[in-house]
């Protein structure tokens, strides 16, 4: 009973007079938490041996050294972290620890302090993320640039890149249209942009060719794009006056909405080509399937792993990942495009060598070079 | 000038995004959720002109009676209806609610479920053995199907001869298990590496300027 009328008489006392030393929570430390913008602070404490006596630890906080001390949160005991994630940057804090026991006994830590919160302008924990990019950056421009001095470059046969040719092609022999399906991603992925790139060789030749490609969006402002760089394109054919604007219209943002839509599509149009480039999740079977019955040539493109095993049952030519993005290099032959494809195969072999040191290095213990990718 | 500016935005926009991954600070933070808001703005009004769009497509299908005409019919009627009852009892509205629970979420259960039988026809097709890759291709769904069933893992108990199942009592479903962990995650990283090496490529070339496939020759 007396303990506990000395902890209420304690935990009243705590606000005006806060600092009521004893050694059972030792070492409290405040650090301001590194990588960060400024935002928190980390306090860290030893924890006590005789824990399972501990109910629970009560942190204290205050702008100036006496008095004002506010409680701000609690931790669990066997904890020796708590992150103050409610500060002001360039502003002092002091801190103090209560620990509570399971007989009501409080005991304060020393007081510590200002612990001033800073941003920092190096994220260093990125430090290997950053080297990465830089290396395999200086990689690319060095292969891009170097392919420059006209050295002939020699680029594997990629079948579904020469299929595109050969269904534009059929499309035009058969007088039919063309569906050009750039997935449901939005402008932020890359697959939707690699897309674009290909959508600017295919509606050049369509437009060569004066055959009618049709583009349903599920994106509005990737629909806005594409519109662009088909008139571009048209424009580049010396075409302009085959460009049709609603062939390039928007359908719906839900996924198999515009499914249904596309699928639709295929079955009244039946397009004779079908090309599926871009980021694809669960409709991509849906469309791929239709397209597969209706008898169409399909050439489908994706980086998304989930929807590849989809495509290459049911379309004619798939292209897997790095493939969609080597696309436009490919059909247009530039030289300073294909300069960036040896550029990717350097990165790729930087890649498996670092797999196998890593691997090396942790079957002898060292696993400072596997943390570095951590 | 008409093709300097998209290159200058561009080449500033792509390095400033890749300059603040790597800062903390709360400057480049401000800029950076300033340029997702802009970005959101500008989505915005796309939409605007996307439905515009699709209005157009509709309404000309009606007016020429074009066959299927009467599903535009019903796109005008499930677009009038959905935004007004959006827009005068807000998006938590009973009527709002209601169509989506009752239309929206059915009409995509619909179409998700026609997967199971696209899946069914496709399998049929990629797994005729008339290749090795075909056969051995076959030979890996089996295992993963009969690992994924709790029947595999019942036939194996019940077939196998006593010994081995107190030895491996679920042998199917940990063959399957590696299948998926150790062959299949190997492929699909490999496929994940090419292709962030693909990405970064293509970045690259679009904030140099060397991927102008997007713009226009005419107009260089």
């Amino acid at each position: 009973m007396n303990r506990k009328i000395l902890a209420i008489i304690i935990l009243f006392f705590i606000p005006i007079l806060p600092i009521i030393s004893t050694a059972e929570t030792a070492n409290l430390r405040g650090i301001d938490t590194p990588n960060d913008n400024g935002g928190s602070i980390i306090l860290e404490w030893e924890v006590d041996t005789e824990f399972p006596r501990i109910k629970s630890y009560r942190i204290f906080r205050s702008e100036v050294t006496i008095g004002d001390m506010k409680p701000i949160g609690n931790a669990e005991p066997g904890v020796n972290r708590y992150i103050d994630n409610k500060v002001t940057r360039g502003k002092g804090y002091y801190y103090i620890i209560q620990t509570i026991y399971n007989d009501g006994v409080v005991a304060n830590s020393p007081m510590i302090g200002p612990v001033v919160p800073k941003a920092q302008w190096f994220d260093k924990s990125l430090l290997p993320t950053a080297g990465g990019v830089l290396i395999i950056s200086g990689i690319l421009i060095f292969f891009i640039y170097h392919a420059k001095s006209g050295k002939k470059l020699t680029i594997r046969r990629i079948p579904g890149l020469e299929a595109i040719d050969e269904a534009i092609g059929r499309a035009t022999e058969m007088g039919k249209s063309i569906l050009y399906v750039s997935g449901i991603g939005g402008i932020r992925s890359m697959a939707t942009i690699a897309s674009m790139n290909i959508l600017s060789r295919i509606s050049r030749m369509a437009a060569e060719y004066e055959t009618p490609l049709l583009v349903p969006c599920s994106d509005p402002v990737v629909m806005n794009i594409e519109r662009e760089i088909i008139r571009n394109a048209h424009m580049d054919a010396g075409r302009p006056d085959t460009y049709r604007q609603e062939n390039v219209f928007f359908i719906t943002e839900e996924q198999f909405a515009y499914a249904a839509a596309v699928d639709g599509m295929i079955i009244r149009e039946k397009p004779a080509a079908i090309f599926y480039m871009g980021a694809f999740m669960a409709e991509s079977l849906i469309l791929a399937e239709v397209g597969n019955v209706s008898g169409t040539i399909q050439v489908a493109g994706t980086d998304s792993i989930t929807q590849l095993p989809f495509f290459i049952a049911s379309c004619d030519y798939t292209l897997m990942g790095e493939e969609l993005y080597a696309a436009s290099a490919y059909l247009s032959k530039d030289p300073l495009l294909l300069g960036s494809l040896k550029g990717q195969d350097i990165g790729k072999l930087i890649v498996i060598a670092c797999i196998i040191i890593g691997v090396i290095l942790q079957l002898l213990g060292y696993q400072w070079f596997t943390n570095l990718f951590r | 000038m008409k093709r300097q500016i998209p290159l200058i935005i561009s080449f500033v926009c792509g390095i400033f995004m890749l300059i603040q991954f790597f800062i903390p600070h709360p400057g480049f933070i401000s800029v950076y959720r300033g340029i997702l808001n802009w970005a959101r703005i500008i989505g915005v009004f796309a939409l605007i002109i996307g439905i515009g769009t699709l209005v157009r497509l509709h309404f000309r299908r009606i007016t020429r009676r074009s066959p299927g005409w009467f599903y535009s019919v019903v796109v005008f009627a499930g677009l009038i209806v959905t935004a007004s009852a959006g827009i005068i009892g807000g998006t938590r509205g009973k009527l709002f609610v209601w169509i989506f629970q009752n239309i929206n979420i059915p009409l995509d259960a619909t179409m998700f479920s026609l997967l199971a039988f696209f899946m069914a026809s496709a399998a049929y097709r990629a797994f005729r053995a008339r290749t090795l890759d075909a056969t051995l291709l076959l030979i890996a769904a089996v295992i993963v199907m009969f690992g994924r069933v709790p029947i595999g893992d019942f036939l194996w108990q019940a077939v196998a001869p006593q010994s081995w199942v107190d030895k491996v009592p679920f042998l199917p479903e940990q063959v399957a298990e590696w299948v998926m962990s150790g062959p299949n995650m190997a492929a699909r990283r490999g496929i994940m590496i090419g292709a962030a090496l693909g990405a970064i490529s293509t970045s690259l070339k679009i904030i140099l300027g060397i991927e102008r496939s997007h713009f226009a020759s005419s107009s260089q």
